[in-house]
């Protein structure tokens, strides 16, 4: 990871990937959505609500992930001084709490007609509404932070601190009773017939590469300010 | 109970935040590259 300290380097990679990302994504999606409301069956048990699988199960992942990324970020920031944790952490967060808020919601419109309720204080979506409290925290902390190029330490600490959520909201449906399903796709396969699993693929790796293309966006306009400020203070100081 | 008015605003939801967040990064990172270009260039 080394080989990207150098931000020049880094910027040199990421501007030519940015495009590639953002429309292998969005492609991706249209083919998994398209696919997933009109070419799939619906569910025996709960009939046509099974579609917002497709939107639902992306959100979580990259509500999850993101701060996956975002505490391995935090830990490369306060062990290595990578100079370029601290961009990638404050640019992984407002993607990263979105998709935690877009799940939060698509499950919340997909407990009414499946569950007869919009919300249940269970493990599950417990946890998850946590997520999406860290992620304000995270946010709020690094618009703090003095330095516009990364993230106070603190900020570091609380990143990799909040990790700790991420493992209860895995196994939440294991450990506790939930209305929530139990985890249906493992490593050892998946409970969900093909029929219907099939668009999950594009609109999972779909999401994940837009979710790239927004970060790396992100992460090129952080720079950017950078070296504007830099050479505004140059000037000043002329 | 009819399922499609739930389907239908969990993909607006999702398509619409998404592409919000997508779009505002992408303007982000146009105009800060853009000043950052500028400046360059008046050096």
């Amino acid at each position: 990871m080394h080989a990207f300290a150098n931000p020049t380097r880094f910027l040199s990679i990421a501007k030519p990937l940015t495009p590639w990302l953002a429309y292998g994504g969005i492609v991706l999606i249209a083919i998994g959505v398209v696919a997933g409301l009109f070419f799939t069956p619906p569910d025996y048990l709960q009939g046509e609500s099974v579609r917002i699988l497709y939107v639902h199960v992306p959100a979580a992942w990259l509500g999850m992930g993101g701060w996956t990324g975002l505490a391995i970020a935090s830990l490369m920031q306060i062990v290595w001084r990578h100079p370029l944790a601290g961009v990638s952490a404050r640019a992984i967060a407002v993607p990263g709490a979105l998709f935690t808020a877009i799940c939060l919601a698509t499950g919340s419109i997909w407990g009414r007609p499946t569950w007869g309720t919009w919300w249940q204080w269970d493990g599950r979506l417990t946890s998850m509404l946590i997520l999406l409290f860290l992620y304000f925290g995270y946010i709020a902390l690094a618009n703090a932070s003095e330095e516009r190029t990364s993230v106070s330490r603190a900020t570091a600490i609380f990143g990799l601190i909040g990790a700790v959520n991420i493992p209860i909201i895995n196994r939440s449906v294991v450990w506790w009773n939930s209305l929530h399903q139990g985890p249906s796709i493992t490593l050892k396969g998946s409970t969900i017939d093909m029929s219907i699993l099939w668009p999950l693929g594009f609109t999972v790796l779909g999401f994940s590469l837009l979710f790239g293309a927004i970060v790396l966006m992100r992460m090129r306009a952080i720079l950017a300010e950078a070296r504007v400020e830099a050479r505004m203070r140059r000037l000043a100081e002329a | 109970m009819n399922h499609w008015p739930f389907i239908i605003a969990s993909y607006v939801l999702t398509l619409g935040g998404t592409g919000g967040v997508l779009l505002r990064a992408w303007l982000a990172m146009r105009a800060a590259e853009t000043k950052s270009d500028e400046l360059r260039r008046k050096r």
